[in-house]
């Protein structure tokens, strides 16, 4: 029964007006794939999960969702996949029962089918013994995974989780992944948002969108270790900021970026690395704790691709 | 293709939000009700047992016979006798009194003498409506008496049975006590109607779109026809309970009593719901926050209906372009077919004109509304 393609973009593009929101993108995601779509606000991200699910035309370029065209059969897309976002749309006037059996009425399942649903829902939401409490009064883990329950009482093929995690605490969200794993190794097909680079890294392949662009795709593995050319330097100082400031104007220097007290420099591989920050942070009167490489996290890689993307951009504009 | 298998839920779930929410409950069928009862009391153009004083400096059979007859009807109720002309004013101001009353002295006995005699009243004017109204009614009394007198007179004169040469005998049909009441509870059953299908529904829509539930719903293979339907029907049932309420409240508490079709009076009823339920679509197509919906609707709905539509100001005496203004207005069209059925018994034949306006708006703003909302999905 599996079709091993499971969403197949194929220049997919998206223009209101004279912007172009999604820039003739192309990927493939497997079935039973958790795959991973990372990019800012505006970065197309989501007119491209409002095309996939079959409520937004695409301008030119085609998908295929579970096998059904999202231009021509927008409505047996619907029928077949799950949509969560991360308002956790539930009904906060109606108990986690009725919530259920609403969802399933809405997806026109049997009143059997329901009850049978119902039992599979409450149980991944944890929720036994609770079925008659009201959503409001539920920790936010619970609702996110009584949410995803309902988005998929019609055990569609392929899932949607569009910030799925938003607001809900380290703990449960770490469930809540256990969850989608759990689930996509049962052969369902997880498409997912976020912003939380670290649940990146729970992805089987991740893509970075940027203005409408693919800028990279892999898993995380091949990310961390083949987009970035130049290594990646830890710098502790008490001074991040100023340190920043004086590392960007020297030219030997790549890209900085701050994490929490520490400072992350990449710089071209040929230089003695360690050598060349230690001096521009001595120009400017900065002691540095420790400088040292480090194993480059997904944030710095997406930071060094979007910095090189823009770059090129600027340059193809002069 | 529309299926009732997936309305359904909505329906349930819908009528269950609102039977939950008892402030919204509240709002649909109690407060109509309570609305009929504050106006029907409270906005009542009729006046009665006015505090009236009389101050008769003449003190005779006649005078005193004169004052009877004034005082023999519910319109007023004699608060002081006066001795003295500085009374008058004292009464006035402190409001025991908003009339007084002046027969003059020899009252009797220029009368017996076939001499015109001037009786005087003094009205607190600050009530302009019921000092005009007073204003009324004693003159028309004292013109009963007057008539009387000399028809008296002339009976002494010749022994022949004399007659007015005008008889003038008013009928007022329909509502002749000319109760208000009568006239308000029409237009309450519009007024009511109109608020309640106009804010819920709206409120309805965009509260799941605040929420994020429409954008849950929109993903679903439900169509947006079954989602609108879905939505609207428990309204549409509510409205109708509310009628009925509204209906059986103004016949127990002020005896309006409906002369004409009861089936019909619904049938024109619904339709008018229509045009509610379409200027809810509407609101709720062009706002996106609950409060501003509330406002949008609020105006939309009570405004035209309060103002324009003859329920609490008469049409005919606004200036022409506002006029013109309330011939858009559904509820201009429904409270007149709902006096009509109401007080004069009347049928589809009297008002087909003004059913089929109402009819022709509904379908538009739906089809305005439809247009608008299917662009969210």
């Amino acid at each position: 029964m599996l079709n091993p393609t499971s969403i197949e973009a194929k220049g997919l593009t998206k223009k209101f007006g004279n912007f172009t929101a999604v820039d003739g993108i192309s990927f493939t995601v497997n079935s039973g794939e958790i795959f991973g779509f990372l990019g800012a606000n505006g970065s197309g991200k989501s007119t491209t999960i409002r095309m996939l699910c079959g409520l937004l035309q695409s301008t030119s370029g085609t998908a295929s969702v579970a096998g059904f065209d999202i231009n021509t059969q927008p409505d047996d897309i619907k029928k077949n996949i799950g949509y969560m976002s991360q308002k956790f749309s539930l009904y906060d006037d109606l108990t986690c029962t009725e919530n259920i059996r609403f969802w399933g009425g809405i997806y026109g399942l049997t009143d059997a089918k329901i009850e049978a649903r119902l039992k599979w829902a409450i149980g991944i939401a944890g929720l036994e013994g609770r079925e008659n409490t009201l959503p409001r009064d539920l920790p936010g883990g619970f609702k996110q995974r009584l949410a995803l329950g309902c988005a998929m009482l019609h055990e569609p093929k392929v899932v949607f989780l569009d910030e799925p995690t938003g607001g809900v605490d380290p703990i449960m969200r770490r469930r809540f992944w256990d969850l989608i794993r759990q689930l996509a190794e049962q052969g369902t097909t997880i498409f997912v948002t976020t912003h939380y680079l670290d649940e990146a890294e729970y992805c089987n392949r991740v893509m970075l969108i940027h203005a409408g662009r693919i800028i990279a795709g892999g898993t995380p593995e091949e990310l961390k270790t083949k987009s970035l050319k130049s290594p990646v330097y830890e710098v502790e100082t008490d001074r991040v900021i100023d340190a920043m400031a004086a590392l960007d104007e020297d030219k030997r220097i790549g890209e900085t970026s701050v994490f929490g007290s520490f400072l992350h420099v990449s710089i071209a591989k040929e230089q003695d690395a360690k050598a060349v920050i230690s001096e521009v942070l001595q120009k400017h009167g900065i002691a540095a704790k420790r400088i040292e490489p480090i194993v480059p996290s997904l944030e710095d890689v997406f930071i060094h691709l979007i910095d090189e993307q823009t770059k090129f951009a600027k340059e193809e504009r002069a | 293709m529309i299926s009732t298998h997936r309305i359904r839920p909505i329906i349930r779930k819908e009528f269950r939000q609102i039977v939950r929410d008892k402030r919204s409950l509240g709002v649909l069928l109690v407060v109509p009700a309570v609305m009929l009862i504050l106006f029907g009391y409270a906005l009542n153009y009729d006046v009665k047992h006015v505090p009236l004083a009389i101050y008769d400096q003449d003190n005779t059979t006649t005078s005193r016979e004169l004052t009877e007859g004034f005082l023999h009807t519910e319109y007023f109720d004699k608060v002081a006798s006066l001795t003295s002309d500085r009374q008058i004013d004292t009464m006035l101001i402190k409001q025991i009194a908003r009339a007084v009353l002046v027969i003059p002295i020899h009252f009797e006995r220029d009368l017996s003498a076939n001499r015109s005699v001037s009786i005087q009243v003094i009205i607190d004017g600050s009530n302009a409506t019921n000092a005009t109204a007073a204003a009324g009614y004693l003159q028309a009394m004292a013109q009963d008496y007057s008539q009387k007198i000399t028809l008296q007179a002339l009976a002494r004169h010749s022994s022949a049975q004399v007659e007015l040469p005008i008889d003038f005998q008013p009928r007022i049909w329909y509502n002749p006590e000319l109760t208000s009441p009568k006239f308000l509870v029409p237009g309450l059953v519009g007024f009511i109607l109109m608020i309640s299908t106009v804010i819920s529904t709206s409120l309805s829509i965009v509260r799941e779109r605040e929420k994020g539930t429409l954008e849950q719903i929109i993903v679903s293979p439900i169509h947006p026809m079954e989602l609108i339907i879905g939505k609207t029907v428990p309204y549409v049932a509510i409205s109708l309970i509310s009628t009925s309420l509204i209906l059986l409240t103004g016949y127990i508490l002020f005896d309006v009593v409906i002369r004409g079709s009861i089936v019909l009076l619904f049938l024109e009823s619904l339709i008018f719901i229509f045009c509610g339920l379409g200027l809810g679509l509407w609101v709720s197509s062009v706002s996106d926050r609950q409060e501003a919906a509330f406002q949008l609707a609020t105006l939309v709905s009570v405004l035209p209906t309060f103002m324009l539509s003859g329920f609490a100001f008469p049409i005919r005496n606004m200036p022409v372009f506002i006029q013109a203004i309330t011939y858009i207005n559904p509820a201009r069209y429904f409270l007149w077919i709902l006096r009509a059925i109401i007080l004069r018994g009347a049928g589809l034949a009297v008002f087909w004109q003004e059913t089929l306006f109402m009819i022709i708006f509904a379908a538009g703003i739906i089809t305005i509304s439809w247009n608008k909302m299917k662009k969210l999905f």
